[in-house]
């Protein structure tokens, strides 16, 4: 900025680099944000469009607003099949993300409050598992599953979904925080059993963090498309995500645009919603993430 | 209640070598140990079976599998026998020219697409730290939004935003003398990765923003008592203080390019003619099993596994050492 670093900058130029910053400063995080919500907003605008409107006027305003009817022939289109793959998205995600943070929890506290033999070779054992992708996961069960001749059911995709290594990481590190060992101590010379040492006094103590692995756990469910689009042929079993794709590619054989357009705008509210009101656990769980 | 993570979330993230994390702090031995083993394999158990079915297990099955072969004695309905037929798998896999296509065609894409990624997400993570920044909160959430959305509806959404006839974003570009078509075959390499780039950089904005908060204050302002500001203390203090958020970004952005599937997939599904229907190796290998090839289906996912693996740990060691000597 200046020259001479020891002498504190003169007002007028400071103030004037200030302004100077503070514009390039935040009219480039203003340009980044619209490049982030354009699209959003775009999907929405579209999902209000009267049929037939989609192709012509602005693309990036509404003409002949017509979202009821939009969501409507949404939820009848194929006998409300709509309806069915949210729940089963609900379903996986609720199920595989409960019992999923309750394993992990589990393991997480075994980990981190016994020590035993062979204790870091199963750490790093996890650990390195989350180094490889669930994706890359998916083909081998996808085989294995097959031959078992358990795929397309429910199982092939809730199973699956329970086991989160990711998810036993952060627990060691929560409850190695938020768990102190003399409390552990006292609850067994009071005489409680393990399982109620872990149910009455862990447990409550990590469950701030647990949301965390929870939400992380859940949105990861949510937001799979390979293991469900592998595993699921029958309509009826698959996720919102699968299901939608697979209007989208009828488009050309007479399924409407605008159904998959609000369709996904309709998958997305959920979502939003859950983002917006639970992000402080986000950043938790990112924060937690970058400690590796 | 909030108090034991709100002390978590103040601690600042420190590197820990992979392999000694330690941190449980419950050094000395409180009971026998035998006794202690027992309960924590119980603690362990219902994870560690999951765990083993169905991450371990399929793992162990494609690498058996990518050994053997089928053999039918007729055309069809004829007698089946499994033989064991060594690397021939392997062989055939890397003989398979849309197999090798694909590996480099995303081993490019990651190398232009990941750069762009995370300088991208550096530079935002620095702006918002930066004490010009106003709306700091807003921003941050507004970033960080497209990762909670689903990949495939993401992908869905962007298949309507670049078609033609559609996209907003053509006109405009026309209007200034640009004629792109977004998903011609030369176009849906950028196209996928403005797809992931979109969805993924404010995740990890995000990681490297957390790392920067993590700066104690002191460090910042003794720099800038010697005169080292705006862009220069960014880039003499503060990214290298980073150095492990970017670590981590990066093989997060490896991992992530090597399982591409989600978005060329949607593309292929839904018609667009520019893509690639064995565009990414998981597509491949997907496309293999639907006609009967599991063998090679299991050696093409061995293989990807093996170069994710090699390419996320070396790039990891190697940082490790880099570290070390600096």
């Amino acid at each position: 900025m200046s020259v001479i670093s020891a002498d504190r900058p003169t007002r007028p130029a400071r103030r004037g680099t200030d302004i100077a910053s503070k514009v390039v400063v935040n009219g480039m995080l203003g340009l980044m944000a619209l490049y982030t919500l354009i699209p959003l907003w775009w999907l929405f605008v579209s999902a209000t469009k009267g049929s037939g409107y989609l192709y012509t006027g602005t693309p990036l305003w509404f003409s002949h607003f017509d979202l009821v009817t939009n969501i409507e022939d949404v939820f009848s289109f194929e006998g409300g099949i709509f309806s069915t793959w949210l729940a089963n998205s609900a379903l996986y995600s609720f199920v595989g993300a409960t019992v999923g943070t309750l394993l992990s929890a589990m393991a997480g506290y075994a980990l981190s409050k016994f020590s035993f033999r062979g204790r870091e070779s199963v750490f790093n054992v996890v650990l390195a598992s989350v180094l490889i992708p669930a994706p890359m996961f998916a083909l081998p069960l996808f085989l294995l599953m097959a031959k078992l001749d358990i795929t397309n059911s429910y199982w092939s995709v809730l199973l699956p979904s329970c086991v989160s290594p990711f998810g036993v990481y952060l627990c060691r590190i929560f409850a190695a925080a938020s768990v102190p060992d003399e409390l552990l101590e006292a609850a067994r010379l009071d005489g409680a059993g393990e399982q109620r040492t872990f149910f009455r006094i862990a447990l409550p103590l990590m469950s701030p963090a647990l949301v965390t692995v929870f939400l992380f756990q859940f949105v990861g469910i949510w937001n799979n498309y390979l293991l469900p689009s592998l595993m699921l042929n029958t309509p009826s079993l698959q996720p919102v995500t699968v299901g939608l794709v697979q209007w989208r590619a009828q488009f050309a054989s007479g399924v409407p645009p605008l159904l998959p357009i609000t369709g996904a705008f309709l998958s997305l509210i959920p979502l939003l919603v859950a983002f917006i009101s639970l992000q402080r656990y986000w950043r938790k769980g990112l924060t937690a993430g970058a400690v590796k | 209640m909030s108090s034991p993570s709100s002390t978590r979330a103040a601690s600042p993230p420190r590197p820990v070598p992979a392999g000694t994390p330690r941190g449980s702090a419950s050094g000395r031995p409180r009971r026998t140990g035998r006794r202690t083993a027992l309960t924590a394999s119980a603690f362990l158990a219902p994870f560690a079976v999951l765990f083993l079915t169905m991450m371990v297990a399929p793992i162990c099955y494609a690498i058996y599998q990518s050994f053997f072969t089928v053999r039918r004695a007729g055309l069809f309905g004829g007698a089946q026998s499994t033989e064991f037929a060594g690397l021939s798998n392997y062989a055939a896999a890397f003989g398979d020219h849309d197999f090798t296509a694909s590996i480099v065609r995303v081993v490019l894409l990651g190398c232009v697409q990941v750069p762009v990624m995370l300088g991208l997400a550096l530079l935002l993570a620095l702006l918002l730290d930066s004490r010009s920044a106003r709306l700091r909160k807003t921003y941050r959430l507004t970033f960080f939004l497209p990762y909670a959305l689903p990949g495939a509806i993401a992908a869905l959404m962007w298949s309507f935003l670049l078609a033609k006839d559609l996209s907003p974003f053509t006109g405009p570009l026309s209007h200034l003398g640009i004629d792109v078509d977004f998903l011609s075959p030369s176009w849906v390499p950028f196209s996928i990765g403005n797809m992931i780039t979109w969805g993924w950089t404010g995740y990890n904005m995000l990681i490297i923003y957390s790392a920067l908060q993590t700066i104690p204050a002191e460090v910042s302002e003794a720099a800038a008592l010697d005169g080292c500001t705006g862009w220069r203390l960014a880039w003499a203090v503060k990214i290298p203080l980073v150095r492990p958020a970017l670590v981590l970004t990066t093989i997060f952005s490896i991992i992530g390019t090597a399982q591409l599937y989600t978005e060329p997939a949607v593309l292929v599904s839904a018609r667009i003619p520019g893509i690639d229907p064995k565009f990414s190796p998981i597509m491949n290998a997907t496309l293999g099993m639907d006609v009967g090839g599991q063998n090679l289906a299991a050696a093409q996912s061995v293989v990807l596994a093996l170069i994710t693996l090699v390419l996320s740990f070396g790039f990891l060691k190697y940082n490790q050492r880099k570290g070390a000597m600096a």
